[in-house]
């Protein structure tokens, strides 16, 4: 390492040199001067290539480097891939940004070089895969058990038969079942692709059989290749192609359960939206146009949550949307009582007013929420528990939407508990059921009217909590949910939660059976038609309210 | 602000009292404007769903006038601003529009964002001889006489993106799913791709035509669509034309299903820094973007912009996008040609405009052509951790705009020429003739 150490300052006069041609001609003097023993200099010049600005030359080098390996390898290509890597403008100094200054690249050791000369190195796409493949290559062999399967994962994905040496390597060297049989699918899906060496019409059989039965879509894309290739054996060609198919139709077959998850996910996101609907609209009958801008507003207050979480207890930020949910009920139930102490309740029995007065009213808000907080999306992040997703069979079930379906069923059962077993339920449904009667039982109507539609509007608030994790957090959330909850509601039945939660699956499951049939614009439409016939056949929906109060 | 309010008198005497100020503290600052201001119109959305993008050009508007005027104003009178505001409505597009060149007498108008904002103008501004300054990126086959297009052209932005995601850095990607919201610019701009891709040679069951409608919220079934159409063994990338709020949703999908930009990279046209402040860029790095400016991109000039914006919004966070450099660079053709002309007359200023030159923010210059678009240099974008584009690839040099595609069959022999010699906007280079009137 010495001779390294006296190269250093030696190169750096010769960087200052104006003259670019002098400069060349000292260095090459210099290297004259101090010849270098030749694996050192070798490893100097994988690195140097880093310090270019062509995506090329940057993305050989990290191939060159991870081929080398050594203890700076995998420390330089993380940092790559951070952005944490920087070049000096001029010569091919390279450091690594840390927590607490900066380290020389090559050797690791803390640095100080002069911030206004450096610059971060470029980083595209080509060089994030080569970055990957690289950091793919060296933790196989060095990585915990769990980064040498990601590195067996991303092996199978890239499918290149550059890497057959290291598959073969990494196999021989583990005893752990599934990441050899990553190996196995990685090390046939590289024998089939384009510029793997030539093997012998039974190798490549092996290698379709061993894909067919991985089966999925890595394996269809591999196959799907391997069956137009002109390098492979005739033979190989047509059982990759019968290979295909076979995927397909299982593929096909585990979409039916796919699409019924995503239907039942779309169905949850109904049915929260809708729930709060189903209280102030199907049980008060109050046509309530603002219901939308409460979930916006259910939202705002996740984001104001998280942002106050973030900033008193930053560690506990991931958790603050448990923090959220009591919050946005507690906000949005109170604006509730509010609006139907403040508007609400002179309009009871005049629908066409109360329709006018409270789209007015979501105007009001949207443009409150717009002047106080601006017109762009806010960011809502997605803490990291609830990202992601893990495959169930052939279904691949994303944790967000799974967090989603149980909140919202959640939901659903704490709602049946306060209408069903709570007082305040027992005077709701009397109060909705029969005003008079209720009143001269010594039920407050005026009180029971403002809770139960602040108990609507709380629940439209946890909506918005659910919401901002999937969409977009603006003042124009609202406008995008309020046709959707009218439509489950009338759908299911005005006046039953049992009848909004099956409307809110039939539509959910229903759009989504027909989105890949025709397309999500005629889908929607579509939908949208057989409802309406629907409804003209059963003007009180799937599940009508029965008995002696309902014409009243 | 209101027109109906400003009283001579009164605008002579807060006029004299303004000057007085500015002399006060500005010191020896060019001379105050004086005399009857001259009014612009704003007409961009400031409530309803476009205001989430539209309300930005608003504030780059009125900070260009208050900047105009602190320099001297326009042929030394002060502009003044009429903004209005058409609500995301489409017809009421029309009525604004109306109301500022037949009502306030305006001697120019910045607006619109929408393609169908724009063609419910266009009559009136054919009709009553008005100047419009269009500051997006659009679908191209328009090219009226009273509107300049200072955003980009499809030729400007979509060509070039499709050309670098077939390119070695940008993957060599051999199939194409083109995704887009239904309405007029996605299904143009595809129409116009689609049969670009066929002539670079591919073939027509490696491209995935897919739409959504307005404001689209659960993108489960399409991008899992995506990525099937990406497993057929060839590199595979996706075209974006997803308008405004349907993309976060769309991205945190992508996000969900754990498709990244190194599997599958999607190259957006209508994603730009303000869309990416309402989202978590940590899934999306790498994620592509093709437009004519970026916010990152470092030059002096775009130093000075950003700062110059972040002051007047007194927001040092508050970003950048394209289409403010659009309207930076229409607003400033538009004083050059009025100071040309030594009039805010509309003839003049529209014959004036052509061959004009305005330096662009990123180190370039617009030059406004016979076909009243403008040259742009084209830059592709990836998405940092940061909410930022890095850019990875640009044109070599500007790019001058074509009204009207030449990978549409009805349109390839077609130029639109406002200079004195040709003066049409859909010219038949074949036939020698003037299509006439019907410009869009």
């Amino acid at each position: 390492m010495a001779d390294v150490a006296m190269s250093g300052p030696a190169a750096l006069s010769g960087r200052k040199m104006r003259n670019g041609v002098r400069g060349i001609f000292a260095a090459v003097l210099l290297s004259l001067l101090f010849i270098q023993p030749h694996h050192a200099r070798a490893d100097e010049d994988a690195f140097a290539g880093l310090a270019t600005t062509q995506f090329n030359t940057i993305a050989s080098s990290v191939d060159q480097i991870a081929q080398q390996g050594g203890p700076r390898a995998l420390p330089v290509l993380r940092a790559l891939a951070d952005r944490k890597l920087f070049a000096a403008r001029e010569g091919d100094g390279l450091f690594i940004r840390t927590d607490s200054g900066w380290a020389d690249a090559r050797s690791g050791a803390s640095a100080s070089p002069d911030e206004e000369t450096l610059r971060p190195v470029r980083v595209n796409n080509r060089v994030r895969l080569a970055v990957a493949a690289a950091e793919a290559e060296l933790e196989l062999v060095s990585g915990t058990p769990a980064e040498r399967q990601a590195s067996a994962n991303v092996f199978y994905q890239r499918h290149d038969p550059a890497m057959l040496p290291a598959i073969d390597k990494a196999l021989s060297k583990t005893d752990d079942a599934a990441l050899k049989d990553t190996l196995l699918n990685a090390r046939a899906a590289a024998l089939l692709s384009p510029g793997a060496p030539a093997s012998d019409a039974q190798a490549q059989q092996q290698a379709v059989a061993k894909l067919k039965a991985a089966g999925g879509l890595d394996a269809r894309g591999v196959l799907a290749q391997a069956s137009t290739s002109e390098a492979l054996d005739p033979a190989t060609r047509k059982a990759a192609e019968a290979a295909v198919s076979s995927i397909d139709f299982k593929l096909k077959l585990w979409g039916f359960g796919q699409d019924a998850f995503y239907g039942l996910s779309l169905g949850s996101v109904l049915l929260l939206a809708a729930m709060g609907l189903a209280i102030t609209f199907g049980v008060m009958g109050v046509i309530n146009m603002a219901h939308g801008e409460l979930m916006m507003i259910g939202a705002y207050t996740t984001w104001l949550t998280q942002k106050a979480v973030l900033s008193v207890v930053p560690a506990l930020g991931s958790f603050s949307l448990i923090l959220a949910i009591p919050a946005a009920f507690l906000v949005c139930g109170a604006l509730g009582i509010v609006i139907e102490r403040g508007l609400i309740r002179f309009l009871y029995g005049r629908p066409l007013e109360t329709l006018l007065a409270t789209w007015g009213l979501s105007l009001i808000l949207q443009q409150v929420i717009r002047s106080l907080f601006g017109p762009t999306n806010v960011a809502v992040v997605t803490p990291p528990w609830l990202s992601g997703s893990f495959h169930l069979g052939g279904i691949e079930v994303t944790i967000d939407r799974l967090a989603i379906m149980i909140f919202a069923g959640v939901v659903m059962a704490g709602l049946m508990l306060v209408l069903r077993r709570t007082p305040l339920g027992l005077e709701m449904r009397a109060v909705t059921q029969n005003r008079r009667m209720a009143a001269l039982m010594g039920i407050r109507t005026a009180r029971v009217d403002a809770l139960t539609f602040g108990l609507g509007s709380g629940i439209a608030g946890l909506a918005g909590v659910a919401v901002s994790q999937i969409d977009n957090v603006s003042p124009n959330l609202g406008q995008s949910y309020i046709i959707d909850s009218f439509l489950v509601v009338v759908f299911g039945g005005v006046g039953n939660l049992w009848g909004t939660l099956a409307a809110a699956a039939t539509l959910g499951v229903g759009g989504k059976a027909l989105e890949p049939l025709v397309g999500a614009v005629s889908g929607k439409i579509l939908l949208l038609v057989l409802v309406i016939l629907y409804i003209q056949r059963h003007p009180r929906g799937m599940f009508p309210l029965r008995g002696r109060g309902v014409e009243s | 602000m209101s027109p109906r309010f400003s009283r001579r008198d009164f605008t002579k005497f807060s006029l004299a009292a303004s000057a007085a100020m500015l002399a006060g503290v500005k010191g020896a600052a060019a001379a105050a404007p004086k005399g009857e201001p001259i009014r612009i119109g704003v007409l961009h959305s400031l409530s309803g769903t476009m205001a989430i993008s539209e309300t930005t050009l608003k504030d780059v508007i009125l900070m260009l006038v208050e900047l105009q005027n602190r320099k001297g104003g326009v042929l030394g009178r002060p502009l003044e601003a009429v903004v209005v505001d058409p609500a995301s409505n489409w017809p009421l597009f029309a009525e604004k529009a109306r109301q500022l060149l037949a009502v306030d007498k305006v001697a120019s108008v910045f607006g619109c964002w929408t393609s169908v904002s724009r063609k419910s103008v266009l009559p009136v501004f054919e009709e009553l001889n008005g100047i419009l300054f269009y500051p997006v990126q659009y679908e191209g086959q328009e090219c009226s006489r009273n509107v300049f297009y200072t955003g980009a052209a499809p030729n400007q932005q979509a060509i070039p993106a499709v050309d670098y995601l077939l390119s070695a850095d940008g993957g060599g990607a051999k199939r194409f799913a083109l995704i887009g919201t239904d309405y007029v610019y996605p299904r143009t701009t595809n129409q116009i791709l689609q049969n670009y891709l066929k002539s670079k040679g591919i073939a027509d069951a490696d491209i995935m035509v897919n739409y959504t409608p307005f404001g689209q919220s659960d993108w489960q079934t399409i991008v899992s669509q995506l990525k099937a159409f990406g497993s057929a063994g060839k590199k595979t990338a996706v075209v974006s034309t997803i308008n405004g709020d349907a993309n976060v949703p769309f991205y945190k999908e992508l996000g969900a299903q754990g498709i990244s930009a190194t599997d599958i990279p999607v190259m957006a046209f209508s994603v730009g820094e303000e869309e990416l402040a309402g989202m978590d860029t940590k899934p999306l790095v790498g994620q592509l973007a093709a437009w004519n400016y970026f916010e990152s991109i470092d030059s002096p000039a775009n130093k000075s912009f950003i700062k110059e914006w972040h002051d007047y919004t007194k927001n040092p966070k508050r970003t950048t996008n394209d289409p403010m450099e659009a309207s930076y660079i229409g607003f400033n053709l538009w004083v050059q040609a009025v100071e040309k002309v030594g009039s805010t007359d509309h003839d003049k200023v529209i014959d004036a405009m052509v061959g004009l030159k305005q330096p662009n923010l990123t180190g370039g210059t617009a030059q406004v052509l016979p076909n009243h678009h403008i040259t742009k240099p084209v830059y592709i974008g990836e998405i940092q951790d940061d909410g930022q584009f890095n850019v990875v690839w640009q044109t070599p040099k500007e790019v001058p705009g074509m009204a009207w595609s030449p990978y549409v069959p009805e349109t390839k022999n077609l130029i639109g020429d406002w200079t004195k010699s040709v003066s049409c906007g859909n010219y038949d280079t074949v036939k020698k003739a003037c299509l006439g009137a019907k410009h869009g």
